[in-house]
């Protein structure tokens, strides 16, 4: 019995338009970030200069271009695989157009050097609010729509969607509380290594929930529809997820190795970093191992070839991140270029690439099509992205083991080898190059631009019918 | 926020570190499923027409991995702290690896330095290895503000100009590294009005040679007599005592333009430089002062 409702696709449309808009602004800042330590006569206005930029390229990155892509794959996935509407479908145009407005105050704000100061968290109090306020919104028509749902078991996609979405409204309003002093200005209501604990534990897992699990949940749907393959292991989702989930939460302070945290807080998070090697790699077995017998898939499919990329990427950075999280090793990578060439080989390896790989999916979807104006178009972007993201991983790991055996070389009296500006400018090439991986990235998301633009034109929305379960 | 002193704390966190070791423990062991003869099953749900799942057992080698992980970590806890308050068997702790790294430092290098304690500076400055070395020091800690080739910057004092704030006698030279400096030049706005500004910054142009109104000058005069001279001295040259710059060189800490000058004298200067004897020791204070008084030598 097919029923005549629809899935509700508007708000996965809009959501998944403005993935590919804030994926060029932001990227479009980092880029001109990138130009400004290779040529410092850049930062001309105090609202554009590399200290206000910085934050707003990692704040459009992460919470605009990624959020979008969190919030567009979940609303589609948590639907198609619970066969049935969102709930509270206002409360999801809500999140939309909330979700929005905290995009804008942050551009405004940003390059105003309103800040609360805290790294991925730096937005002030009341945009923090309308965050918790979007959030929680956004629970409610998720989890209303697990509710509702018509199958038994709920998909593994959604525990992870499920999972991220709980652990960052606890992670935002816990490391968000503040004092008010004004409008624009809010005090921690933490103080010292207390509080530099809780921003790290933020820090972190915003990059284990926000930028992992919730990937992991458009992975675990994604993968296999565009592979036409089942999961690869019912067991070993349901091990790693909760191995992933439960290790995550202890792994901050390894951002605060060799400092006054304590030392037994940097032993044990450096030790749950380690054990996160193995749950992390769960996920990226998971997904690549969903290809079995399907492999030549890869020749032809470039949004297959975007999926698989972004595992592999991902399975190498959450190899690289336990490996330096290990104090000796963490005593040569901290505050050089290394962690950078880290944060992007998972954020435009990972996160961005599948995030790709999933819009290329969906939108010939939401508009009653099968597949994007042009395949070829896609292959060139997926060349251009992987090119980009190589060279931008691989000058900053120059860059940042060159930074740090620099920074740590002395002379036969004990003296520094090197001052702190002899390292900066060994460092302008590799930041050259660094410039070039960032404007190929740009480039290919241009690309995507006009294939959606030319996907999009003439057609209508469409919203598919909500299908009955296979064993209902 | 309080500081977690209270003794409960160390065994709250025991618990939690344990009771995590465990789970990974637990889940790992509850999941040691071989591989079954036959073909590998479905799981059995169907999601959105496709989605189906495999139920393959765990890869071996991923089992062992995290098996490792798990292990090592347990006797890294043994070894090192990290559990509770315990110290671990090794007994290591960040503050003791810092101060026996910096001990072992100060018995090989020290002698190095303190060699030269025993010359006089004047004789160090004419050392080339000493040099070199001060010269290695002076990029690490002063280049910041005085520039690498020790030229200065704005309102950092350029050091080798043979012009001295507070004096370049060899000894004032190192007084000035080991206990830093301050720089207070009282704001004038308020005391002599806008023109009168203006005026005093005319005068104060003419003392080193420099262009300026003649008629303002002029009446600058008076006013620098009245309100100037008690630091800058009656024919502004200055005062080492006080650090007061003189103003008849052509050294300038914030520049010679008529509106740099005025806004110096409407609102004052602060300048700090600071104390390096408690972070550098004596030893190697000799060594820069030596450095730095090189720089005046050529």
């Amino acid at each position: 019995m097919q029923s005549q409702a629809t899935y509700n696709y508007k708000v996965v449309r809009q959501f998944a338009i403005m993935t590919v808009v804030w994926g060029i602004v932001g990227m479009l800042v980092g880029v001109i970030a990138a130009a400004q330590l290779v040529w410092p006569e850049l930062n001309v206005l105090e609202w554009l200069g590399y200290g206000r930029l910085r934050p707003l390229h990692t704040n459009a990155v992460i919470f605009a271009f990624g959020g979008c892509a969190l919030f567009a794959t979940s609303y589609y996935v948590v639907q198609r695989t619970s066969h049935t509407s969102l709930f509270a479908p206002w409360l999801a145009s809500l999140t939309f157009w909330g979700w929005q407005l905290v995009i804008l105050l942050a551009v405004v704000t940003l390059p105003l050097g309103l800040t609360s100061g805290k790294e991925y968290a730096e937005l002030e109090w009341p945009i923090d609010i309308l965050i918790a306020v979007v959030w929680v919104s956004y629970a409610v028509v998720f989890f209303g729509t697990i509710a509702k749902r018509k199958v038994s078991h709920i998909y593994v996609a959604n525990w992870f969607y499920g999972a991220f979405i709980l652990a960052v409204a606890l992670l935002h309003i816990v490391n968000s509380a503040a004092i008010p002093v004004s409008l624009t200005k809010s005090y921690s209501a933490y103080a010292g290594v207390q509080d530099a604990m809780i921003q790290w534990w933020y820090g972190h897992n915003a990059v284990g929930f926000f930028l992992t699990a919730g990937f992991l949940g458009m992975m675990y749907y994604f993968v296999p529809k565009q592979a036409e393959r089942p999961v690869y292991s019912y067991r070993l989702s349901v091990v790693h997820f909760w191995a992933l989930i439960f290790t995550y939460m202890w792994a901050g302070p390894h951002h605060l190795h060799y400092t006054a945290l304590p030392d037994w807080t940097q032993s044990v998070g450096m030790l749950f970093s380690l054990i996160l090697l193995a749950p992390s790699w769960g996920g990226m077995i998971n997904g690549i191992m969903t290809l079995s017998g399907a492999w030549h898939k890869l020749r032809t499919d470039p949004i297959l070839k975007f999926l698989i990329t972004a595992l592999s990427f991902y399975g190498m950075s959450t190899f690289e991140g336990p490996m330096m999280s290990v104090k000796t090793v963490n005593a040569l990578s901290h505050y050089t270029d290394w962690t950078v060439g880290h944060v992007h080989s998972g954020a435009l390896g990972w996160v961005a690439m599948i995030s790709i790989g999933s819009v290329y999916f969906l939108l010939p979807r939401l508009y009653g099509k099968t597949e994007m104006y042009s395949v070829k178009l896609i292959n060139a972007h997926f060349w251009v992205a992987t090119i980009g993201v190589v060279l931008y991983i691989a000058s900053m790991w120059i860059a940042g083991v060159m930074q740090g055996l620099m920074w740590r070389a002395t002379n036969a009296d004990g003296t520094l080898t090197y001052s702190f500006v002899e390292g900066v400018k060994a460092s302008y090439p590799f930041w050259t190059i660094r410039l070039v991986g960032g404007l190929l990235f740009l480039a290919g998301m241009l690309i995507m631009f006009y294939n959606m633009v030319k996907t999009i034109a003439g057609q209508k929305a469409y919203d598919a019918p909500v299908l009955t379960p296979a064993h209902a | 926020m309080a500081d977690f002193v209270s003794g409960f704390w160390n065994v709250y966190v025991m618990g939690l570190v344990a009771l995590s070791l465990l789970f990974c423990v637990f889940i790992l062991a509850s999941n040691m499923t071989q591989r079954e003869e036959g073909p590998v099953q479905l799981h059995g749900h169907v999601w959105d027409e496709t989605i189906a799942e495999y139920n393959n057992p765990l890869p071996k080698w991923w089992l062992y991995l995290a098996w490792a992980t798990v292990i090592f970590s347990i006797g890294y806890l043994v070894v090192f702290p990290g559990f509770g308050n315990r110290q671990g068997i090794f007994q290591w702790s960040a503050i003791g690896q810092y101060e026996s790294e910096v001990a072992k430092a100060e018995e090989r290098y020290a002698p190095i330095f303190n060699k030269y304690l025993e010359q006089d500076l004047l004789t160090v400055a004419a050392d080339p290895e000493a040099n070199a070395m001060g010269q290695r020091m002076f990029l690490t800690y002063c280049a910041q503000c005085h520039g690498s080739a020790a030229q200065g910057a704005k309102g950092f004092p350029n050091l080798t100009d043979d012009e001295w704030l507070h004096g370049g006698e060899p000894d004032t030279v190192k007084t000035t590294i080991l206990g830093g400096r301050m720089g207070v030049m009282p704001p004038f706005g308020p005391a002599l009005g806008a023109e009168g500004v203006k005026d005093v910054a005319n005068y104060v142009r003419s003392l080193s040679g420099l262009a300026s109104d003649s008629l303002r000058a002029q009446r600058g005069q008076e006013l620098f007599a009245q309100n100037c001279v008690a630091c800058h001295g009656a024919e502004g040259k200055g005062n080492q005592a006080l650090g007061a710059p003189d103003l008849t060189n052509k050294s300038w800490l914030y520049g010679s333009s008529e509106a740099t000058i005025i806004e110096t004298v409407t609102n004052g200067r602060v300048n700090q430089m600071p104390a390096f004897k408690e972070f550098l020791g004596d030893a190697k204070v000799h060594l820069l002062a030596a450095y730095v008084l090189s720089l005046n030598k050529k």
